[in-house]
């Protein structure tokens, strides 16, 4: 989230959308409900289901799943049209001023320029920005290629052509409008299924807030995994910002656009890297042609690219410090300086090695073990028969979990026959892991708040803490190393290990150790500050590229300080009356709240809106003060116009995402997702996503409307149930005792299904059997003027639980019949808005 | 005199319980109210493990900490103070005492051979020190240090590690550590999915 | 709002005085259901089930998110829903948690005729004394809401206590606490009344709802369990919320002429034993029949 779950309470507009927080996070949607008691705030809600989030919103759109784009590319077209925009905002603190390269094109086909179908990749130089200047009123400059044989790598051009009069027709903003003006109600209404007067009063409604250019109202746009689980689903995000942009209504109290993610602890998975392409604190990972640290450094480096009068922070130039202080938390006193800190210890990667491929290459035979903590990989899908035929061929799985599970049991799903199982020659080890009331520790929300938490009672039985266990592991192995030797050991026996028990690593320890501390004395020139040998870092401002500070994560410095762990603080006063709490637990970065918060003010420092003041510059004292932590370099005045997205090298939110920041393109357009019942009426000759990541195994197959896949289906949680966990749990079984399809009352008349009877849903990978929920809550749609009909099924049975012990579900996991599709951005995969067929069963 | 509640109860029970054929005693216990049973519990500062609201709560356990006491979660309830649930919990978060204390939770080392078709248990040394001896036999069997241009990538393909969405950030760090140091490059979560 | 000292206002099957009553000064307390605001997400449900260690109960399945088709002896928090579709063709999703709406005038007190078994505090609260009850299920006819559920096992009476024992010590119910909207609120009935008027007048001026209002049916004297409706002209939408629910008319004839007529009955009798002594004396035993001396 660029704000936080308080935060909702200071909106006057919601868009919430891809997301269903009323069932999946009720504690945060009591912030909507806050807004729209106190404020007279409105809500709409788009979903393919009128879900349980629809039933207090002032405005419900059904929508086709996968059709958000074009929503959202109508919404920015209508507010382009009806001069609903931020002027100030857009012309100061986004890209619309700037001047894009010769040549490039917008994909009125279905391309932009640069493609090559053989390899189906794109040539990104032309999605750049034209050197230069101010433009305003001169003749396009011609772009004229380097005469040089070898091209260097495309880099952002560091004195940025513009035009602040946003009419030169190549700058972004008369781009993005004639990008979207094809994105027109009748054609929203085509692809989306939403008529054109619902989705016109929606839009009327949601840009209301800038209406006779009004500055001070606020709009949030709200989203979880609806918009993720999509081939687009980077780029559906991406929209939503561009809009929230175009309204000016990023870094600002009540604005902002929300991921509301899943889990209590995704955010801090994925600041922790718990992915293949990062290392923590969002660096990116190494590459085989980063052959030393000096060449990592400087492709990750960015340089600053902007219009000359302009200032720009570029916050990611301190990488250096960030990398170094990383590889001496991980690696300690192997990290020299003669050694290159260590930076060949790291693996360099060159291919994708996401969830999706992780299953396709243990398929395949390549990946030969796996160890999985508090991951259920089977019933997570996609294509469940697809994972548990990888699980056969791989040599052996460690499984540390709390319950009996799917992945751990891979060897004795439904269908398996003792003969089959015999055949089967993984060797599983499953070992039982902590709960959360039995360790310590911290998760980070997905306001970005780090907590600590308390253990309340040890382990049942012989369970232990997760960090023994792989403490315990990861020390045995050294041991073998050491003892044995082995391919490239040093890493495994330098890795910095020194807790105080090392075989149980306290956590407090660990923090520490992520927070980082001096490892020689430090001293601020400026302020005169001192930092001893060995004492925790207050923030990351500290860090040094030159081994004398140690951070396992530069954006958890400060979280846990010499003045004790902040990320367990319970002071709860909350002066501004924003929700704020500065002084609850810690937020990254820097205890900041609200993300890019110097937008909150206009162009002089002042708030946008003086009732909702998060952060201003104080004239008399130099520097940017407020109630929230100010997100911006604070000494540097409004005069000096340096942009509020510091951790952009132009300094300004993209509205146009120059090169490779994303694999379809600098604008977001619709494409139909990989299953699709209508060709895309915008360019039926490119109907999907052009760079979208397919599989090749014979498991991996995709249906089509020929084939008699013909209803649209998306997949989801409910509320009393928490993904595969809580089908262990007698309260939450009661409350929702059975898998079911949702079906409208059209499809069950059309198909003659009475509602509780047994129904067959099947995909071109697999078939799932659950009891139909007729109901009115979903409504038969016209895609491009055909009826389509559209169901639902949540995820949360498979064949370990107490319903399904008892023999009371067909034990078919939902994703039986998702596709092996994923998004080229984020490697999601597309999880929402497949083909299937319905059946009487 | 001092009399408590309690005491009161009792003497008002007894009154009660001699009640007259007409029903015009004076003085019936007619409140028998069931004790608060968290009355003199521990609480425990604790954050929900399900979604990313972060809803606290506190752990309420059978006992005062003291030596002789083993804890047993008896209740659990949203914190009030917490500035985001205020107190509140939604139905996952309002059965997490059901969560602590269930009987499906796994308790012992278990260990599937090849084509068994049944669990067999197995002594945490002894699984610790297997999947020790597999992970290096992999690892040594699939690493691969430099790439076909003679670059140097120090890369393990042959195994991958999947961590779960209620990891706490010290253990993520530890992974990490521990993976990128065997050359893992499967490094995922459910942060992807 | 501490009810440490709990004061009771009525007694079932209980003629005389009832102890206390009028003694002292007393808030009223009132839970205020915002149905506009509740999301179904069945936290109440989970969280009285949860502090009342109620037993698990099997349930099917029946073409709805509502839990179970109604409350049960152990399960005593049900929200209902409802697919209702507006004059304009729009559809509402509507969530109501039934429980019990401790009456001012409960019916289910004035049908029970065992000492005790139900009591309604001064405070508002009407709370089940399973300890005297008897297991007759008269105060299931005389509930107009069709909350008190018989337990075969137990054979007693349950329903929602308005987690007396919480309130008494100062706490609000498990299920007020739990709500994540705060659509559910608890405080005094004057309180609850205001927050409930307000919230109506918001929903008529700036919502669309026009008929927009409370539910605190005079029937029954009022409730200590109010609603927030939509639409308050139509309460039935919601689940077959009665539009002006009264205790039966059976049990009004048992509990106030028959009654009268009874203790007028009982009365009589004594009078009778009293003349019959004055006028026979004692009665005496024979010798014999005493037993022998020790």
């Amino acid at each position: 989230m660029t704000n936080g779950w308080i935060d909702i309470k200071n909106t006057d507009m919601m868009l919430i959308m891809g997301g269903n927080p009323a069932e999946n996070h009720p504690c945060g949607f009591k912030w909507a409900i806050e807004a729209k008691r106190n404020r007279n705030a409105k809500m709409i809600v788009v979903d393919p289901r009128f879900t349980r989030t629809a039933a207090t919103a002032d405005l419900f759109l059904q929508i086709r799943a996968g059709a958000d784009i074009a929503f959202l590319g109508g919404l920015v077209n209508y507010a382009i049209q009806n001069n609903r925009l931020a002027k100030e905002y857009l012309l100061n603190y986004t890209n619309a001023s700037f001047l894009v390269k010769e040549g490039f094109q917008l994909p009125e086909n279905g391309l932009y320029s640069g493609f090559d179908p053989a390899t189906q990749t794109y040539d990104k130089s032309t999605w750049n920005y034209q050197e230069g200047g101010n433009m305003a009123g001169k003749a396009a400059p011609i772009d004229r290629p380097a005469a040089t044989a070898a091209p260097a790598p495309a880099v952002l051009p560091p004195n940025v052509a513009y035009d602040l009069a946003l009419e030169h027709p190549r700058c972004v903003f008369q781009l993005l409008k004639k990008q979207y003006a094809r994105y027109t109600p009748e054609t929203v209404e085509r692809i989306t299924g939403i008529p054109k007067d619902q989705f016109l009063k929606a839009a009327d409604l949601f840009t209301s807030i800038r209406k006779d250019g009004d500055t001070k109202k606020v709009a949030s746009v709200i989203y979880a995994v609806g918009w993720t689980q999509h081939t687009v689903g980077t780029q559906i995000i991406r929209t939503a910002a561009i809009l929230q942009l175009m309204l000016g209504n990023v870094g600002r109290a009540g604005g902002g656009v929300n991921a509301l993610r899943g889990h209590s602890n995704i955010q801090g998975a994925t600041d922790m890297a718990g992915v293949f392409d990062l290392l923590p604190g969002y660096l990116k990972m190494p590459r085989p042609e980063d052959t030393d640290l000096a060449a990592y450094l400087k492709r990750v480096t960015p340089t600053v690219s902007k219009p000359g009068p302009w200032d720009s922070f570029s916050y990611w130039s301190n990488t250096p410090k960030f990398a170094v202080s990383l590889l001496k938390a991980l690696y300690g006193p192997a990290a020299t300086k003669q050694d290159d800190w260590a930076f060949h210890y790291l693996p360099k990667i060159d291919r994708q090695y996401s969830w999706t491929q992780l299953w396709d290459r243990m398929y395949r035979g390549e990946v030969k073990g796996l160890l999985s903590f508090g991951m259920n990989g089977v019933m997570i899908g996609p294509d469940t028969k697809k994972n548990i035929a990888a699980l056969k061929k791989a040599e052996w799985l460690v499984v540390g979990e709390l319950y009996p599970d799917e992945t751990s049991e891979f060897w004795r799903a439904p269908g398996t026959t003792t003969e089959q199982m015999r055949q089967i020659q993984t060797t599983v080890y499953r070992l039982p892991c902590a709960g959360f009331a039995e360790k310590d520790g911290s998760f980070t929300n997905s306001a970005r708040w780090l907590q600590w938490k308390n253990a309340a009672l040890p382990p049942p039985g012989d369970a232990r803490l997760d960090q023994d266990i792989l403490a315990q592991i990861f020390l045995r192995v050294r041991d073998l190393y050491k003892k044995e030797g082995g391919k490239f050991p040093d890493p495994i026996l330098n890795a910095a290990w020194s807790y105080t028990d090392p075989q149980h690593p306290s956590l407090s320890e660990v923090t520490k150790e992520i927070n980082g501390k001096a490892l020689a004395d430090l001293k601020d020139e400026k302020t005169g500050q001192e930092i001893k040998t060995g004492q925790q870092l207050p923030g990351f401002a500290w860090l040094k590229d030159d081994g004398t500070t140690a951070a396992g994560n530069w954006i958890y410095c400060g979280a846990w300080t010499e003045a004790g762990p902040q990320l367990a603080r319970r002071g709860t006063e909350d002066p501004s009356g924003l929700g704020i709490y500065p002084n609850w637990a810690w937020s990254w970065p820097a205890n900041r709240r609200v993300l890019y918060n110097r937008a909150s003010c206009d162009v002089e420092g002042k708030p946008w809106d003086p009732s909702r003041k998060q952060v201003w510059w104080n004239e008399a004292a130099g520097r940017w003060v407020g109630n929230d932590v100010p997100d911006f370099k604070a000494d540097s005045p409004p005069k000096d116009h340096m942009g509020p997205f510091i951790m952009n090298p132009e300094g300004v939110g993209r509205i146009f995402a120059p090169l490779a920041a994303f694999a379809e393109g600098p604008f977001p357009e619709h494409y139909e997702p990989m299953e699709s019942p209508v060709k895309n009426p915008l360019h039926p000759n490119q109907s999907n996503n052009p760079v979208v990541k397919k599989f090749t195994t014979a498991e991996d197959v995709y249906g089509t409307v020929e084939q008699g896949f013909t209803v649209i289906c998306t997949t989801y949680r409910l509320t009393e149930h928490y993904h595969y966990w809580t089908k262990h749990n007698p309260m939450n079984v009661e409350t929702v005792p059975e898998p079911f399809v949702e079906i409208s009352a059209d499809m069950a008349k059309d198909y003659g299904i009475e509602g509780g009877e047994t129904i067959k849903v099947t995909s071109a990978r697999g078939t799932y059997i659950a009891k139909a929920f007729v109901t009115r809550r979903i409504k038969a749609m016209l895609i491009d003027g055909k009826k389509m009909h559209q169901i639902g099924i949540p995820i949360h049975w498979g064949y370990r639980g107490i319903a399904e012990d008892a023999g009371k579900t067909a034990n078919t996991p939902a994703n039986l019949l998702t596709p092996t599709v994923i998004d080229p951005n984020a490697f999601t995969p597309e999880f929402k808005g497949f083909l299937v067929k319905v059946e009487k069963a | 005199m001092d009399t408590t509640r309690r005491d009161f109860l009792k003497v008002a029970a007894a009154g009660g319980a001699a009640a007259t054929v007409f029903g015009f005693d004076l003085a019936p216990a007619y409140a028998q109210l069931r004790e608060l049973k968290i009355a003199r519990a521990t609480e425990t500062r604790s954050t929900c493990p399900y979604c990313s609201v972060s809803c606290g709560v506190i752990i309420y356990t059978l006992g005062d900490r003291a030596k002789n006491v083993t804890p047993q979660v008896i209740h659990v309830e949203g914190d009030p103070d917490h500035p985001i649930n205020r107190g509140t919990l939604c139905p996952k978060g309002a059965s997490l005492e059901q969560d602590i204390l269930n009987p499906r939770r796994l308790t012992k080392p278990q260990v599937r051979r090849p084509g068994k078709t049944e669990w067999e248990d197995i002594s945490w040394d002894n699984a610790i020190g297997e999947i020790a001896q597999r992970v290096k036999k992999t690892r040594d069997e699939t690493f691969v240090e430099k790439d076909a241009s003679g670059r140097t990538v120090n890369r393990c393909e042959g195994m991958a590690f999947t961590g779960g969405c209620t990891d706490t950030n010290e253990f993520n760090y530890l992974v990490v550590k521990a993976m990128r140091s065997l050359g893992v490059c499967y490094l995922e979560n459910q942060a992807r999915v | 709002m501490s009810q440490a000292t709990l004061e009771i206002r009525a007694i079932s099957g209980h003629a005389g005085s009832v102890p206390g009553a009028g003694v002292k000064r007393e808030l009223e307390v009132c839970k205020l259901i915002d149905t506009t605001t509740c999301i179904g997400c069945k936290a109440c449900e989970v969280a009285c089930l949860e502090w009342n260690g109620l037993t698990f109960s099997e349930t099917t399945f029946q073409n709805s998110y509502q839990t179970m088709p109604e409350t049960a002896w152990n399960y005593w928090n049900l929200i209902k829903f409802n697919e209702h579709e507006r004059d304009d063709g729009s559809l509402m999703l509507l969530m109501r948690k039934d429980q019990c709406m401790h009456c001012e005038e409960p019916g289910c007190l004035a049908a029970c005729p065992a000492d005790g078994a139900i009591v309604q505090y001064a405070n508002g609260i009407v709370d089940f004394q399973q300890d005297r009850c008897i297991g007759c299920g008269y105060c299931i006819t005389g509930c107009p809401f069709n909350i008190p559920k018989f337990s075969p096992q137990a054979r007693k009476v349950f329903k929602c206590t308005l987690c007396a024992d919480r309130v008494t010590q100062g706490l609000e119910p498990a299920c007020i606490k739990s709500c994540p909207t705060g659509c559910l609120h608890f405080g005094t009935k004057a309180e609850m009344k205001e927050l409930a008027d307000h919230r109506a007048t918001q929903l008529r001026e700036h919502s669309g709802f026009a008929k927009a209002g409370v539910y605190d049916p005079s029937g029954v004297g009022g409730t200590h369990v109010i609603y927030v409706l939509h639409d308050a002209s139509d309460p039935e939408v919601y689940g077959g919320l009665p539009a002006d629910p009264h205790v039966p008319w059976t049990v009004q004839l048992w509990k106030k002429p028959l009654k009268w007529l009874g203790n007028l009955a009982i009365v009589a009798g004594v009078a009778g034993v009293f003349i019959h002594y004055l006028r026979y004396g004692p009665k005496t035993v024979p010798e014999d029949l005493q037993g022998g001396k020790p």
